[in-house]
């Protein structure tokens, strides 16, 4: 195992965080502060009980989630798309070190990163509304679970893209419709039962369902089915990598 | 006894520190750009790889360093097979691409650490303040790549591929977009390498830079690697002498009788030019002079120059291929 190498890529991705603090960090909590004064105060003050909690505890898992998503896949697609764009990719591939510690190296900041983040925006939301975490060992192992597998995501979207639109096209187009769709404003138990059915294809229905449980302890779907689900995908997005290195695929040529 | 072996016997006796055989490589799209390469490079020496644009000298760098994967052959760098050794071959290796991709918001001194530990290299900064101050980019280690001239940008990818102390060290195309003191500062450095032990592999399409830096020359043309010789030895055997007579009076054509020699009008007739064999015995300078005396035909100056590695080099590549295809 090369730690030293595994090191070198967490700390560069790490650098670059602290480096564009500002996008990174502040960026993320001023759109779910609005959230909570939209949601949360506005609109949520005149909406009635999910669950019996109220609105605007209710939506503070799914925000949490939606930034985690979005933060995980973007600062992970992002940080080995720009070698490849930039070209300095050539001393990563030319360096001795194993797909899986490259792996360790980006993954692990990108997540590092949004567990960061989705705890600030925690903190954040204790301004705007009470709130308890009924499991919060759960609550962290969701989060630490929900953060590696969609840095793993953005990490093979980072290496398939080869504009900067590609990038952007996966998140835009199907990884926030599908947070909007996942519960994370409502309960699916609020749909009819046609689109509860269809809501169930979702996964993210399932990260949300679970995270909030942990919370206080209700949830849409069975906590265990979450689980597996999350690692399902984690296991789907880990071969994907695998095979990506063995077979050099956008990488070497 | 200790006794220093000749340079040739040494030469053939140790083994080389790296071996290429039998590499090819055809790109997706079908060109072919490595034909059978077969390549020994011997242990601290400074080997050239000469060839035009497009004739596949990056391509070889880059399955050498692991950035393009070969067809099929096979590499061995310091006693490792670059793909199932990978690591310790690639921890022997050091590159500097020929393009300035670098990492514009990081400091010097960020990257170079970076490069260092990428490699798997426990951390030194006093060797890698070493590396910096032999590269004059001490001074500039808080600053932004972006922040850099070309020149000190190619000094920074040089002092990122010395960061984790490699044998081996690759230079593709060195020289390409750099002023004429960093090239002097850049040969000097590589000698210095060399001087520790270093072995040097350096691509170049100037001839002045591998005539000034290599011990030996591969000439590499359409993916094929045509000739490979010490450079000494391959200026000697394919350098030819030429002598320039500057004419009193200016001549339209060569008269018969000097027919014997191979001779050229330069200059509108000003000039006549003879070349011939620095390798054999008779040059045939005095006949010529005496039958040019004979002709009373007067020149006022005259100088020789030998052919240099480049005339060498364009009649290489250009020559008709010897066997059949």
């Amino acid at each position: 195992m090369n730690f030293y190498g595994i090191r070198a890529i967490y700390r560069f991705e790490m650098a670059r965080t602290f480096r564009t603090l500002l996008e990174s960090v502040a960026a993320p909590v001023l759109t779910t502060s609005l959230y909570f004064i939209v949601f949360g105060k506005a609109i949520g003050s005149r909406m009635g009980d999910i669950d019996s909690i109220g609105y605007g505890a209710f939506i503070i898992p799914g925000l949490v989630m939606l930034s985690l998503l979005n933060e995980s896949i973007s600062n992970a697609s992002f940080g080995i798309y720009m070698p490849k764009w930039a070209g300095t990719i050539y001393e990563l591939l030319s360096a001795p070190v194993s797909w899986i510690e490259v792996l360790i190296g980006y993954v692990g900041a990108a997540a590092t990163k949004s567990v960061l983040l989705g705890l600030l925006i925690l903190a954040t939301a204790r301004f705007f509304v009470p709130y308890q975490i009924a499991h919060p060992l759960w609550m962290m192992g969701f989060l630490l679970l929900t953060a590696i597998t969609f840095s793993l995501f953005g990490f093979i979207i980072g290496l398939w893209a080869d504009s900067f639109q590609k990038l952007q096209v996966i998140p835009m187009l199907i990884v926030t419709p599908l947070t909007f769709l996942g519960g994370a404003f409502y309960s699916i138990n609020m749909l009819p039962p046609v689109w509860q059915k269809i809501s169930l294809f979702n996964p993210v229905v399932y990260l949300i369902s679970a995270f909030r449980w942990s919370f206080y302890g209700v949830a849409d779907v069975d906590v265990v089915m979450s689980i597996g689900m999350t690692c399902g995908f984690l296991i789907v997005c880990l071969t994907f990598v695998w095979w990506v290195f063995k077979s050099g695929y956008k990488i070497r040529r | 006894m200790n006794t220093l072996p000749t340079a040739s016997l040494s030469a053939d006796n140790v083994a080389p520190i790296m071996s290429v055989r039998g590499v090819n490589k055809t790109y997706a799209g079908g060109f072919q750009a490595l034909k059978n390469i077969n390549l020994d490079i011997r242990r601290g020496e400074i080997f050239a790889l000469l060839g035009p644009n497009g004739a596949g000298k990056t391509t070889l760098i880059s399955i050498i360093c692991g950035i393009v994967n070969a067809s099929s052959g096979a590499i061995i760098a310091d006693g490792h097979d670059i793909v199932r050794d990978y690591r310790k071959a690639r921890a022997t290796i050091g590159l500097v691409p020929q393009e300035l991709h670098t990492d514009a918001f990081e400091s010097v001194w960020a990257t170079v650490t970076f490069s260092r530990g990428l490699f798997g290299k426990p951390p030194n900064p006093a060797y890698l303040e070493k590396v910096l101050r032999d590269l004059s980019l001490w001074d500039k280690r808080k600053q932004k790549i972006m922040a850099l001239s070309g020149g000190m940008k190619r000094r920074v990818l040089i002092a990122k591929a010395l960061a984790h102390e490699p044998a081996i060290l690759f230079l593709d195309e060195p020289s390409a977009g750099v002023d004429v003191e960093l090239r002097r500062d850049m040969w000097r450095m590589v000698r210095e390498l060399r001087a520790q032990g270093t072995t040097i592999i350096l691509t170049t399409h100037y001839i002045e830079e591998a005539e000034e830096m290599a011990d030996r020359i591969g000439v590499i043309s359409k993916g094929e690697l045509i000739l490979v010789e010490g450079k000494q030895a391959l200026m000697r055997k394919l350098g030819k002498k030429q002598l320039t007579l500057t004419l009193r009076q200016p001549m339209t054509g060569i008269p018969a009788n000097l027919n014997a020699w191979s001779l050229e009008l330069a200059d509108n007739g000003q000039a006549l030019v003879y070349s011939f064999d620095t390798q054999k015995e008779e040059t045939g300078i005095a006949e010529l002079m005496r039958a040019l005396a004979e002709q009373d035909i007067e020149f006022k100056d005259l100088r020789s120059r030998e052919s240099s590695l480049e005339d060498i080099f364009v009649s290489l590549v250009h020559r008709p291929k010897e066997t059949a295809a």
